[in-house]
């Protein structure tokens, strides 16, 4: 049995795995789980998911490669993605991509010594009329010249200084989360609304949360 | 749609292929139905034995549904009434051109260093379908040469094309998705996970139906090319399974050996255990030449086959003059041809006069039993209601059974219910009933008398093996007898490992039973001989193999003979084993390797192999089918049944056969089982698929189920030990093949984790175990597939020997453990 999962983190899978008919489900959410408690999935982690799933680790690094933002290497603290497409390069991108290095002191692709940033010039990201654009662990930052750069690279950098940031522990923390933190909120679904391991392929009656036929007549 | 029923046939569908009219099965593939209908559509990722994927595009046609023509790929498509095709079409030819240039975008082309030039549909569909030339200037992807996926499979992922043959084979029919597609995108490519390799049993299937050469087998690679192999059909004869084959031989050499698509069998499988255990026949444990032994102490030297010959006539002489022909026994003859098992029955019993002959080694099942139910095929096995499996792992045992049984209940959700005292391969996928050892048969009715009882509807398909070696087989008999009483129409699979194990005992080699099933006490008169050439057959049954162990151990065996029979690796007690060979007279040892058992012969006499002689097979449903004789034995080892034929000679008696045609002719006239099988039909094509030769009742044969016996009381202070078969073990075809003897696990005591806690140990330490036999040490494992209160080593693996635990015939076997 691998042990990758911290036991608080590890009874959250479980709660996950339960929210699915079939365990295998759960995967992609289980390695959202690993790549937010390390920051990115790592084998260990991989393992251990295949074994709480009940498929293999190639299966699960299948899954997991498939995804460009499942990141199976050490990334920074701050994922910076510059966007490179068409709209943001007519705008400047290339300037800010230079001017992003040069700051950092990296080219794209890799990692600040201090383990803060890693930056990554990405494709479109939707936003082509706030061009040029650029992400901080996914979070959108618009219209950004080297000067704003250099203020998000500083605020960013003094926020971990300090210590501070949100975590999921605590949603009014402001300012960036970690890499790998999807969301601030966690969904809990209750018990009653949960469909429970039961088989898709062999259920064939009304979805666990339609209230049965003869509940609503009695209202 | 209802408004043209007429046009509907219930048994068809009619589709039009190139302007030719078709009837089609209901629900078929396109591609399918385009194939029986005689039209090749080109493809690579469709495989008539998995799912349809829909990958490589290769397949596409022109189909015409009612809406007007459109590009389709046909291994996605079912017919539907109506549905016209063209296959030909100009829009499918720039289609296919379009794929094939694609495909080739990044493929190396390096055809002259790669295996499947000379055999690769890649190659052959480029040259019949492909534009000629590519417009793609740019570099290609590059990666590094073969990687090893596992031990014996390497991939070159430049060369894959990315069908998903392999993954899908690994995911659906094997069940070990221990290869997957990664790095989606530009850089597709099929990968392990790190340090976890594609440990497959089967692995050596998907080089079989890789479309490139991506895959390779390191037995094979750059061992020859396509066109200077030579083969011929055949059938393996490592296990009971009986896969189709094809043998295919270089200079004299067996090289590779194919899976050839058979319904009732393999479906084209193969385990790489019989697809790459052709390499033992060049080992350097192979007996070339007879060799005789001086004293007890000398070593074996090489002789002549005259000298061998007579020294082993006279001692056989010698024995029936001074004690009578019951102090000579034969053991052994699953490892021959039906042919040379016929022979040696004729033999022991037309000529010497014995019926000590037995050609399971104590490792099996009562040979009535076996004989006398009624019998169920593969199929009927896995198209039946429920399947129930008595001990075996036929994942372990018999493995291309394991890939029909998965598929019947993983695919097909046939009801399984498996009584195992540990986990098996099957577990997962069914209800999985677990007992203590020796309490099979009280677990059955315990099972039979509450919900078994509603199994009673439907078919029932027992498959019944020997799946523990440390419980007596009467166990499994007594259960057996349970399901026969509660379910009458229950029917059989016997599941015994030895390759032709069926043929032996459907051949006579199994005390007081004559070729056909037939009971020695049926004949009239008594000890006429069943074959008309010698009246010497004896009256009274002879020994069974453990009857003919104690008995050479008690030294009232003058001459003992191993027909491929190796009873310090197989029997399931060594102690009995290493005596019975001290014991007996003189040993003389017919077999194609140098095994523990044939180093202690007096006289060594060389067999020909698998791929070196011609004759029949049976495999564990009674299919005879026939074996190609591919390449000449080393040295100047021959078949079995010229051993015979030439030992009666010397005896005085003419065995009457001089080929092994002529002793399957002797066999269908004389044997009435097989009356309906004479020689031309067993050479006809029909024969490809085998033909089912299942004895009838006429033979007068009975079996006895044991009286029930209740299982032991445990005990507290004890552990109940389990010994199974591996695939991988000290088997002599598998030990002597480089490419799988290093495959086979050290033997390791397993135990429950909760087990090592209480003893306090952990995984690697080494541990006594402690039978009444013997005190043997071995280092743990911690395995939760094994229960409390059992302890489970694997028979015949490479180190410390579960059989020195057991002793033959107890009920079962408890050890102590003791901590080092
Ligand atoms: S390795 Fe061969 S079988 Fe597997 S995906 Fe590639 S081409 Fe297909
Ligand atoms: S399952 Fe048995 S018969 Fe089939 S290939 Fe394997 S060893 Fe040979
Ligand atoms: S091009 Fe940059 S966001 Fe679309
Ligand atoms: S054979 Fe139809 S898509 Fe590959």
């Amino acid at each position: 049995m691998t042990d990758h999962f911290t036991p608080a983190n590890l009874d959250l899978a479980h709660e996950i795995i339960d929210r699915y008919p079939v365990k295998r489900s759960a995967m992609i959410p289980l390695l959202h789980l690993a790549q937010e408690q390390d920051g990115w999935v790592t084998e260990d982690a991989m393992r251990q998911i295949a074994e709480l799933v009940g498929v293999t680790p190639a299966e699960v690094l299948g899954t997991c490669s498939f995804y460009e933002m499942f990141k199976r290497r050490p990334v920074g603290r701050f994922l910076i993605n510059i966007c490179g497409t068409l709209s943001c390069q007519l705008m400047g991108a290339g300037e800010l991509i230079h001017h992003a290095e040069r700051k950092l002191g990296i080219t794209s692709g890799d990692t600040t010594p201090d383990g803060l940033f890693t930056l990554a010039v990405a494709e479109c990201q939707a936003a082509c009329t706030e061009a040029p654009c650029l992400q901080v662990n996914y979070r959108h930052r618009y219209r950004v010249t080297p000067e704003d750069f250099d203020i998000l690279v500083d605020e960013l950098r003094s926020e971990a200084d300090r210590g501070e940031g949100p975590d999921p522990g605590n949603p009014d923390a402001g300012g960036v989360p970690r890499h790998g933190v999807l969301s601030l909120s966690r969904q809990h679904i209750p018990a009653e609304r949960a469909a429970g391991p039961s088989s898709p392929t062999s259920d064939q009656g009304p979805p666990a949360w339609m209230p049965p036929p003869d509940a609503e007549e009695q209202k | 749609m209802s408004d043209q029923p007429e046009k509907r046939s219930d048994d068809g569908v009619n589709i039009t292929i190139d302007g030719r009219q078709f009837t089609a099965r209901k629900g078929e593939l396109l591609i399918a139905a385009a194939e029986r209908a005689g039209t090749y559509i080109p493809h690579f990722c469709y495989h008539s034995r998995m799912s349809p994927v829909g990958m490589c595009r290769m397949c596409l046609v022109e189909v015409d549904s009612g809406r007007g023509p459109g590009l389709q790929p046909s291994c996605m498509v079912p017919v539907s009434e109506g549905m016209v095709v063209d296959t030909e079409s100009e829009t499918t030819k720039r289609a296919q051109e379009g794929i094939l240039e694609l495909l080739l975008i990044n493929h190396p082309l390096d055809c002259p260093v790669c295996d499947k030039g000379g055999e690769c549909p890649l190659q052959d569909q480029a040259v019949a379908y492909g534009p000629g030339e590519s417009r793609f200037v740019e570099e290609k992807r590059h990666y590094e040469k073969p990687i090893p996926v596992s031990d014996l499979v390497n991939l070159d992922r430049e060369r894959c094309i990315l069908c998903d043959r392999c993954t899908r084979f690994a995911r659906e029919v094997a069940g070990d998705p221990l290869i997957s597609f990664t790095e989606r995108g530009n850089r597709t490519q099929v990968q392990t996970f790190p340090d976890d390799p594609f440990s497959s049993y089967f692995s050596g299937n998907t080089v079989q139906i890789c479309p490139v050469g991506a895959l390779t087998a390191s037995p094979y690679r750059f061992r020859a090319r396509p066109w200077d192999l030579d083969q011929v059909e055949s059938t393996c004869t490592t296990c009971a399974v009986g896969c189709r084959t094809a043998v295919q031989s270089s200079g004299d050499q067996i090289v590779r050996r194919l899976g050839v698509d058979i319904d009732p069998v393999n479906h084209g499988w193969l385990c790489d255990r019989g697809r790459f255990d052709y390499e033992s026949a060049r080992s350097p444990e192979r007996v070339t030449s007879p060799l005789m032994r001086g004293g007890a102490d000398s070593e074996p030297v090489e002789a002549t086959w005259p000298a061998a010959m007579a020294a082993a006539a006279s001692a056989l002489r010698d024995a029936i003059e001074a004690h009578g022909a019951s102090s000579v026994a034969v053991l052994g003859g699953a490892r021959l041809t039906n042919e040379d098992a016929y022979a040696w029955a004729k033999l022991a019993r037309g000529v010497i006069g014995t019926d000590n002959v037995d050609c399971q080694l104590a490792d099996g099942l009562s040979a009535e039993m076996l004989l006398t139910l009624p019998r169920a095929t593969i199929d009927e096995t896995c198209s039946a209601d429920t399947i129930i499996t008595l001990g075996v792992d036929p994942k372990e045992e018999l493995p291309v059974l394991y890939l029909r049984l998965r598929h019947a209940v993983v695919e097909d959700k046939v009801a399984m219910v498996e009584f195992s005292p540990v986990e098996t391969s099957l577990s997962p996928h069914c209800l999985s009933v677990r007992h203590l050892p020796g309490a099979l048969a009280e677990s059955v009715a315990e099972y039979l008398a509450t919900d078994g009882g509603s199994a009673g509807s439907g078919s029932v398909v027992v498959v019944v093996g020997r799946g523990s070696l440390a419980g007596s087989g009467g166990d499994v008999e007594a259960a057996v007898a349970r399901i026969r009483e509660a379910l009458p129409h229950a029917t059989f699979l016997p599941a015994l490992r030895r390759g032709n194990v069926m043929g032996a005992l459907q051949m006579g080699l199994s005390p007081g039973i004559l070729p056909g099933a037939r009971a020695l006490s049926s004949l009239d008169p008594p000890g006429g001989d069943p074959s008309g050439s010698d009246p010497t057959t004896p009256i009274e049954p002879g020994l069974d193999a453990a009857g003919i162990l104690n008995a050479a151990a008690a030294g009232r065996i003058a001459v003992l003979i191993l027909l491929g029979a190796d009873p310090l690796a197989d029997v399931p007690d060594r102690d009995l084993a290493e005596r019975a060979l001290a014991g007996s007279g003189t040993v003389v040892a017919i077999d194609t390797h140098l095994t523990a058992s044939a180093r202690r012969a007096h006289i060594v006499l060389p067999a020909a192999g698998p791929g070196e002689k011609s004759g029949t097979t049976t495999n564990l449903e009674g299919r005879v089918s026939r074996l190609g004789p591919k390449v000449t034995p080393p040295g100047t080892a021959r078949p079995d049944w010229m051993i015979a034929a030439e030992l009666a000679d010397r005896l005085g008696t003419d065995l009457g056969f001089a080929d092994s045609r002529q002793i399957w002719a002797e066999i269908s006239a004389e044997v009435p089982m097989f009356s309906d099988c004479p020689v031309d039909r067993i050479e006809s094509p029909e024969a490809q698929d085998g033909i089912l030769c299942v004895p009838g009742d006429e033979g007068g044969l009975q079996w006895d189920p044991p009286a029930d016996v209740a299982s032991p009381p445990v005990d507290a202070y004890a552990l109940r030990l389990v010994s199974s078969r591996r695939l991988y073990d000290r088997a002599t075809m598998t030990a002597n093949s480089p490419s799988l003897a290093g495959l086979a696990d050290e033997s390791r005591v397993r135990l429950n984790p909760r087990e090592l806690d209480r003893l306090g140990i952990v995984e690697g330490d080494r541990l006594a175990l402690v039978s009444p036999r013997k005190r043997i040490i071995a280092a743990v494992s911690a395995d939760d597939r094994i229960p409390r209160g059992v302890v489970s080593m694997a028979f015949n693996a490479p180190g410390p020997a579960a059989s020195e635990l057991i002793e033959l015939g107890a009920l079962v076997t408890e050890v102590r453990v003791e901590t080092l």
